[in-house]
């Protein structure tokens, strides 16, 4: 029951060259910041085409994980395979006790953001072939890690909440009329990015000011907030109400333009130049209150 | 144990639209989910809502397409009762801040869609899922209605009479996927069941990696009946290696498929002389499927579809999306080259035999959404129709079970007066539990043996709490069995196996004996079930426990399907028998039902309703 050495079932090993190929792979686990082997080809796989993926591993509950290292995985390399598939490879093949969040596998439900070679990204929608290897899996930073690479997202969601991110308006048309409220294309069009946002998280993780103030709003949030303060549906004192909300101590004022989000977003959404235009809406709002 | 008056299990579409109703109709009510809500796969839906919302267009005519797009095997109150919800409910989607896409004069966009015959698909660009989702999310945060996410739902907890419609729904049992605990919810008034499709019964899917019929198999071994299960909807375009899929839009605007030797296939093999690409989903797979069969497929496997002749400025105009599909999930650069598509499984059109209510034949449960067989759909589904199915529905299901008053159904559920039973297909394998006459204390269903034989001590739990507190027991017993053991067989290698078998043989062609093989094999997965084991020892976040359980369900689904697929001898709808090349309106103007029936599966059906509140819908030549 130990997970520290998976070992693939026995019983395939002889009939499945692709299987084959991998078995010697599973190297012992080398902890984090040890020596890295630079080679990616298994000298055991007949046609060179494994990938070596490195993957973070902790579980608080089994003794061999309490203490966080790396296991390395060698992966047979199919076409288009992205950095989920190497994973759910390695899980289905090697260890059943490799652990993360996905579901859609098409960058929509937003469960696999990781930390892959350094970077945020979606795994789902990472292809194998553009990264260097070995590649490093790591459960997104600066968020407590409950397991392998399942990170607690309570407090992401805390801050999504906090906003208020839901639609507000009092007075639609009677829902018999079948009458809808007016919106202009334009103002669609404004706030068609920020709806894009799939709560993955990796914004967050990026991001310093959240790192070093737990308080902070962070990208994501604010992004939800500029959805709906730029959506013309909702009536002008709601607005006012949205800019208070984003203009406190831990609001947009925290946001130093690294561009740090908008770098990882990966769903495009300019989440920098969001926040930025909800700074100039606050001093035009309190311009208009003096 | 935790207690609500109504409990929503599963958070996409259906599921946040009941919660959000039987909250309105009074009742305090949670939802459980294996998922956090905006990871529910109603995020993924691209096309958009049918709804007959502007003058010129009616729901009569809605209710028409819809029918007639069935394959007449939709029952015609719920048809009806679907177009005449849609235009209130999609408006009310507005009314919440729904970012739909717009005309100029500020209204919603509505276009034309296959099989319809009026342009009434609402929708917000191609990810008109993806805000569904969220705005219904959005007005669950607002209501403050409490969700357990990451909350895995294992079973219901049922009284235990002999025939399922005496028995009542009191709750669910569920575990805590961060924590491992394992927790019984008792649900006063209600649970319903909203868990999604069982996409991955099979090995190629457009349906995320959760949609595993968590929900149909616990209906199913509780007793409700599974309806019309051998109707799965197989889409022409997805991405070989992921199965994402590749919209429709794409032939839409002039994309070509190609086989291996660069012929045109839908037309140099005649497959569909007028409309070409553009036939309907189920003609252009079967196209495709038989270029790959007859050797003409691109590495025996898939097809090409090409549109870098539209060229690049009307490819970035209206198929963007598309680029970075194929970009992200195939590693294919659109614009220079075609991209590789394949059949994929896409929607299952059955599901859990529920009234137009949502009501099942056990009281106090329902089920909502794709999980649910009202039927609305028939032999299959139009596009657009999915979206205004959860939102009907899941909002009529959460209002009735909060005790708001609908009327009576005119739909009949469970075993009665109606059905017939008789059937002359001869099954290759026993179906169902694989426990029966053993005694070897492992039960049918990999558990200790208390849980299959939960009906044997023949006593009335007629006291809810007691009948949840047994619930959650057995299944801290199956727990504890799974993991106690250190040596067998591990739920990936039958749940690969179970899906390769499900696309060989029960996928858009189906023989007679390639459905029976599948029954055999699915049977073989049944049998090493009995073995599984659980090789994780956490009990903090333990997917391999969670998927396990899921697999388990997967086989019981699958089992469902193949069973339908054999026995319904016609061609229907997306359901296609080499052996029986015609709809047999005679014979099969019937659901197929199959249900539980303590592990030993019973086969009966029961005959659709074509007559309407005002009109019968008279079974024509299905042609577009």
């Amino acid at each position: 029951m130990s997970t520290q050495q998976p070992e693939p079932e026995s019983q395939e090993a002889p009939t499945d060259p692709e299987f084959q190929g991998a078995e010697s792979s599973v190297d012992e686990a080398e902890r984090s910041g040890g020596d890295i082997d630079q080679t990616a080809a298994d000298p055991t796989d007949l046609e060179g085409e494994t990938v070596l993926i490195k993957v973070f591993r902790y579980d608080p509950e089994v003794e061999a994980k309490q203490e966080p290292r790396f296991d390395d995985f060698h992966v047979p390399f199919t076409k288009g395979m992205t950095a989920l598939d190497a994973v759910i490879y390695a899980r289905d093949q090697y260890d059943s006790s490799l652990t993360f969040r996905h579901s859609c596998r098409q960058a929509v439900c937003g469960s696999d953001a990781f930390f892959i070679n350094g970077k945020q990204r979606l795994a789902c929608k990472t292809q194998i072939a553009e990264l260097e290897q070995p590649i490093r899996i790591e459960p997104l930073p600066h968020q407590e890690v409950v397991k392998d690479l399942v990170v607690d997202m309570d407090h992401f969601y805390d801050q999504m909440h906090a906003v208020e991110p839901y639609f507000q308006n009092e007075e639609t048309p009677a829902i018999e009329d079948l009458e809808e409220q007016r919106q202009s294309r334009e103002n669609r069009e404004k706030i068609k990015m920020s709806t894009r946002c799939i709560w993955c998280g990796a914004c967050m993780s990026s991001c310093n000011i959240a790192a070093g103030d737990n308080e902070y709003l962070g990208p994501a949030a604010i992004n939800k907030a500029y959805r709906f303060a730029m959506d013309d549906r909702e009536p002008e004192e709601i607005k006012e109400h949205r800019l208070r909300i984003v203009e406190q101590e831990h609001g947009v004022w925290r946001c130093q333009t690294q561009f740090s989000c908008t770098e990882v977003c990966p769903k495009d959404i300019p989440l920098t130049e969001h926040i930025q235009e909800l700074k100039r809406e606050a001093v035009k709002k309190n311009l208009k209150f003096w | 144990m935790y207690e609500h008056d109504v409990i929503v299990v599963g958070a996409g579409g259906a599921g946040l639209r009941a919660a959000i109703a039987a909250h309105e109709a009074g009742a305090d009510t949670a939802i459980v989910s294996k998922l956090h809500p905006v990871r529910s796969h109603t995020g993924a839906a691209e096309g958009g809502i049918n709804a007959a919302l502007q003058e010129g267009d009616d729901w009569e005519l809605h209710a028409y397409d819809t029918m007639k797009g069935s394959d007449y095997l939709g029952d015609a109150p719920a048809v009806e009762t679907l177009a005449q919800d849609a235009p209130e409910d999609t408006m009310r989607l507005e009314h919440w801040g729904m970012p739909f896409s717009r005309e100029e004069d500020g209204r919603v966009s509505q276009r034309p869609f296959g099989g319809l015959s009026y342009p009434r698909t609402t929708y917000a660009g191609a990810e008109t899922g993806h805000h569904l989702l969220h705005v219904m999310y959005e007005q669950v945060v607002k209501r403050g209605i409490q969700v357990y996410d990451e909350w895995y739902v294992m079973n219901l907890a049922t009284s235990d009479e002999p025939n399922p419609k005496d028995r009542e729904c009191h709750g669910v049992v569920a575990y805590d996927v961060q924590s491992g605990q394992i927790e019984g919810f008792k649900a006063n008034q209600g649970v319903i069941l909203a868990t999604g499709g069982p996409g991955q019964a099979f090995d190629h899917t457009t349906n995320a990696v959760s949609c595993t019929g968590d929900g149909h198999a616990i209906a199913y071994r509780a007793g409700v009946p599974l309806e019309d299960m051998e109707f799965i909807q197989f889409h022409p375009t997805s991405l070989p290696s992921t199965g994402v899929l590749i919209s429709e839009g794409v032939r839409g605007e002039g994309g070509i498929l190609y086989n291996e030797d660069g012929e045109r296939f839908m037309f140099e093999h005649g497959y569909a002389n007028n409309a070409g690409e553009l036939a309907s989903r189920d003609v252009v797979s079967r196209a495709e499927l038989t270029e790959v069969n007859e050797g003409r497929g691109v590495n025996d496997e898939y097809v090409h579809l090409d549109m870098r002749h539209l060229g690049e400025e009307r490819i970035l105009d209206r198929l963007e999306n598309i680029l970075h599909l194929a970009e992200d999930f195939e590693g294919v650069d659109g614009l220079v080259e075609p991209m590789p598509v394949k059949p994929g499984q896409h929607y299952a059109m059955g599901g859990i035999e529920t009234d137009e209510n949502g009501q099942t034949c056990i009281s106090g449960l329902y089920a909502a959404g794709e999980c649910a067989c009202v039927s609305v759909h028939g032999g299959n589904r139009l596009g657009g129709n999915a979206l205004p199915e959860l939102i009907v529905f899941g909002k009529r299901a959460g209002r009735h079970a909060a005790g708001d008053d609908l009327g009576e159904p005119q739909i009949k559920t469970g075993y009665g007066n109606d059905v017939e039973d008789e059937t002359d297909v001869e099954l290759p394998v026993t179906p169902g539990s694989a426990g029966i006459g053993t005694d070897d204390g492992v039960a049918a269903d990999g558990g200790p043996r208390s849980a299959s034989d939960a009906r044997s001590d023949g006593g009335i739990a007629t006291d809810a709490a007691g009948a949840i507190e047994r619930a959650v027991e057995r299944e801290r017993e199956r727990v504890d069995r799974l993991m106690d053991r250190d040596t067998g067989i591990q739920h990936a290698e039958i749940r690969q196996k179970l899906q390769t078998a499900m696309t060989d043989y029960v996928n858009v062609f189906r023989t007679e004996e390639g459905v029976k093989k599948a029954l055999r094999i699915i049977r073989e997965c049944r049998e090493e079930y009995q073995d599984v084991y659980v090789d994780d020892p956490s009990r903090t976040f333990n997917t391999d426990l969670q998927q396990t359980y899921e697999t388990r369900n997967l086989i019981d689904v699958a089992e469902t399907i193949a069973l339908g697929a054999l026995v319904r001898t016609e061609f229907r709808g997306a359901h296609w028998r080499a052996e029986h090349q015609e709809r047999k309106d005679e014979e099969w103007l019937k659901h197929t039902l199959i249900s539980w029936n303590g592990g030993k599966p019973d086969i009966f059906y029961r005959p659709v309703i074509l007559e309407g509140d005002e009109k019968t819908y008279e079974p024509k030549v299905r042609s577009y």
